[in-house]
């Protein structure tokens, strides 16, 4: 069982990762405003089922808009 | 005929980067090849463009979108674009494409299943990804794809840019070849042809050549319409005057020991420019060093150019960086027109002793003057041929 901060840490550094600005992440970001888009969003998918075993289907992916969304549906699951 | 201007150039080579380091240094007589591959050692991509674009490209992509940013500020393009977005292409040319994504990928997929392929697997290998992203990076909205015939990519792709703009499709077109194939895979294959060099050394004509030495890199140029160049005025560099591309017809690997394909592309792309072979100051070669293709392209350029063949100087510049595969032709049109400019010939490095009838000037040791007669025009030709039997001929005027 994941804890919610270790989500929240994965989530964040692979944000920041895939060229979103590091201190624009948080959770109230919109994901558009950090310049992520739907193939950062199949990378994100991709660690969070490796990671957490949570499966994001594209009708999940289509929920999240922001930072936080992501968190908490994988933080509901996990 | 619309006349078509080179107006922007930029180059990433593994003797370092940008399109003057590249002639200034060839010239010099430095060699950017290290054990035994020609590298893009000075390279860091996020040197030059953000994390995401970095990540979003394959390193063929990533050495063409720098190329492009230089050649576009080259142009005076970097304050905007000078015509409708729609009237520019973005043609650019690869040998194999993102072959180190499709490596990694393959070796992703074997040890942890599909689902360890990533999303940006097809968006990084694909071969019109360097042309896609260009235009992407820059908004170019007009005639946008890829050309791919080995290792004469780029001077295709360069061709059918001018072909673009002389028909109308486009007023400009932002047009090159990229390649990025020092990978294990790589490395083995065409180590498994045994076209590589064994030595680790690039002597193009020598009678010691034993192979091609791999290199990478990209070469970006800006085509325009002459008159709208004149028109916004624009610096001109050079005129692409003329292309001629033929098929060999004959094998795979190994060019035709005739020469004629080649021959009959020279000649084509200097009738395409009005020219006559005694115009032709200086050639840049293909000059492999394998020993096939130097043979063949000698016997080349005595049938294309009959006796003026002997007064030329025949220089390659895959004697200092290498083969750069579907980026060779497009760097070494750059390479040419710096040479014209320059008036001054770089040499064929290594190079030392003659192999009995590859009798030519291959202008060994050093680089030498250009002289120029009484209203010779600077014209050069730039040849480039490929697996496949591909041969593409440019010619290039300095202004």
């Amino acid at each position: 069982m994941a804890e919610p901060a270790q989500i929240e840490k994965v989530i964040t550094d692979s944000l920041i990762s895939f060229g979103a600005n590091a201190e624009d992440v948080n959770r109230d970001a919109e994901l558009t405003a950090l310049d992520i888009d739907s193939l950062d969003l199949a990378e994100l998918s991709q660690i969070i089922e490796e990671q957490f075993g949570v499966e994001l289907t594209s009708a999940d992916v289509a929920e999240i808009h922001t930072v936080g969304d992501a968190i908490d549906i994988v933080v509901e699951r996990a | 005929m619309v006349e078509v201007v080179v107006t922007g150039i930029g180059a990433v080579t593994p003797l370092g980067i940008g399109a003057s380091t590249l002639y200034e240094r060839w010239a010099a007589g430095v060699c950017g090849i290290e054990d035994g591959e020609g590298r893009c050692r000075e390279f860091t991509a996020t040197e030059h463009l953000s994390v995401k674009d970095a990540r979003r490209a394959d390193r063929f992509t990533q050495f063409a979108l720098v190329a492009s940013i230089e050649a576009l500020a080259s142009a005076g393009w970097d304050e905007g674009l000078p015509y409708e977005a729609t009237r520019i292409g973005s043609i650019v040319g690869t040998g194999i494409g993102g072959i180190g994504t499709i490596e990694a990928n393959d070796l992703a997929l074997f040890e942890g299943g599909p689902k360890h392929v990533s999303p940006l697997a097809v968006p990084l290998m694909m071969g019109n990804a360097a042309a896609a992203a260009v235009s992407m990076r820059h908004g170019l909205k007009g005639p946008c794809f890829g050309t791919v015939s080995a290792c004469s990519s780029g001077a295709d792709a360069i061709g059918m840019a001018i072909r673009a703009i002389r028909y109308g499709d486009a007023v400009a077109v932002v047009t090159g070849g990229a390649e990025a194939a020092l990978t294990p895979l790589s490395r083995a294959a065409f180590g498994a042809l045994d076209a590589l060099s064994t030595s680790g050394v690039s002597r193009p004509f020598d009678a010691r050549r034993d192979g091609f030495v791999m290199g990478e890199g990209a070469g970006v140029l800006v085509l325009e319409n002459g008159d709208a160049a004149r028109a916004r005025g624009a610096r001109i560099l050079a005129v692409a005057s003329g292309y001629g591309a033929t098929a060999d017809a004959h094998h795979v690997t190994a060019p035709a020991p005739s020469g004629e394909g080649a021959a009959a592309a020279i000649a084509r792309s200097l009738e395409d420019a009005g020219a006559q072979p005694s115009d032709v100051v200086y050639v840049n070669a293909h000059g492999t060093s394998t020993p096939l293709n130097d043979r063949a392209e000698t016997v080349a350029l005595k049938t294309a150019l009959g006796q003026h063949a002997a007064k030329v100087p025949i220089s390659s510049t895959k004697s200092a960086i290498g083969h750069l595969l579907g980026a060779a032709g497009a760097v070494e049109a750059i390479a040419t027109i710096l040479a014209l400019r320059a008036k001054l010939i770089p040499p064929t490095l290594g190079w030392a002793e003659r192999d009995g009838d590859l009798d030519l000037d291959y202008v060994p040791d050093r680089a030498r003057a250009l002289e120029l007669g009484d209203g010779q025009r600077p014209l050069a030709i730039s040849n480039s041929f490929g697996f496949g039997g591909h041969n593409a001929v440019l010619c290039l005027e300095a202004r």
